[in-house]
């Protein structure tokens, strides 16, 4: 038998993995940047230091979307809003 | 997976004001004060013009690196920022590498990243208000048109928290992923029968080594990237806070 409780933690569980999709689009876009960043520097050899850095910023940037997607499951996972209205 | 989700367990509990309590991430934080001052008497002690001991030489390196850092990003005329920086770079990468020595990582408690963005904020807001004035600092919500008020306010807002939600996704996706895959080799070692128990501690064999190649990456590599990316952001946007 099924009961409401069990339902709901199934769900949310499926939720959470749902939501680390979003963990696709950051690497794409990560991958991405460092690439153009291996290219720059090996056109510039000279510009590593502030290739890096900014590459750096833009992966922190770039991240933000799978974090976010992240916490979204960490709040499925242990402190679950749906179980308390049932 | 105890000790993830529950967030930092509670220390002791202060007894005044009807009960104020300290959780591990501020113990954590006491101890690292402490670790970081007598590390500075340390290695401060006995200057010379020219550096004969190895220790002062370390720490030329370290104040060179960050006086650099904080030219390079925001210019030769904010150079008084550079201890404000060096205390966040110093407390955010010890703060995540204590969990090399088994306590739990300070910023993998969403508290302490948040307190950090926090300032962050009010630095941005202050240096806002300073250059365009309060009038000026409204207005400039509204701008270019009208119309872009609520984003406006939404990326004000959402500045603060995307720094902070960062290092905490960071740190602590780096702890339930590591809790993880210690219990899934716990699993395999029970499998392949190369569980033992001495007295009350059971060895697992299949988690002699391999979490130590993960443990490189999310807790030494994490740590010192996140931090040195939440003190470059910082930098970024108290700058351009003031410039526009």
């Amino acid at each position: 038998m099924l009961t409401e409780k069990a339902f709901v933690l199934g769900c949310s569980a499926i939720g959470a993995g749902l939501a680390m999709i979003a963990g696709i689009g950051p690497g794409i876009g990560e991958g991405y940047a460092v690439g153009k960043t291996i290219e720059s520097i090996a056109r510039q050899p000279e510009a590593k230091g502030d290739c890096t850095r900014t590459m750096f910023i833009g992966v922190a940037m770039a991240e933000s979307t799978g974090i976010y997607a992240f916490v979204v499951a960490l709040i499925l996972m242990f402190a679950n809003p749906f179980i308390g209205k049932l | 997976m105890d000790g993830i989700g529950q967030g930092a367990k509670v220390a002791f509990t202060l007894p005044i004001f009807g009960g104020i309590d300290i959780t591990e991430t501020i113990v954590i934080g006491w101890l690292i004060i402490v670790a970081v001052l007598l590390l500075c008497l340390f290695l401060t002690k006995g200057l010379s013009k020219v550096p004969t001991k190895k220790r002062q030489i370390v720490a030329e390196m370290f104040v060179g690196f960050v006086n650099n850092m904080v030219e390079t990003t925001m210019g030769k005329k904010w150079k008084h920022y550079a201890p404000y920086i060096a205390t966040l770079l110093v407390y955010a990468v010890l703060g995540a590498l204590v969990s090399l020595l088994g306590l739990r990582s300070m910023t993998a408690d969403f508290n302490v990243p948040l307190t950090w963005a926090l300032m962050t904020f009010i630095l941005i807001t202050f240096y806002k208000i300073k250059s365009g004035g309060v009038l000026g600092y409204f207005k400039g919500f509204a701008s270019p048109i009208f119309v872009m008020l609520p984003l406006n306010i939404l990326s004000e807002v959402a500045t603060p928290l995307s720094m902070a939600f960062r290092m905490f996704g960071n740190i602590s996706g780096g702890a339930v992923i590591t809790t993880l895959i210690y219990s899934a080799l716990a699993g395999v070692s029970r499998l392949i029968h190369l569980a033992f128990e001495f007295g009350g501690i059971g060895i697992n064999v299949a988690q002699l080594f391999i979490p130590a190649v993960l443990s490189i990456y999310f807790d030494l590599f994490s740590g010192c990237i996140q931090a040195y990316i939440f003190a470059t952001l910082t930098m970024v946007y108290v700058s351009s806070a003031d410039e526009g």
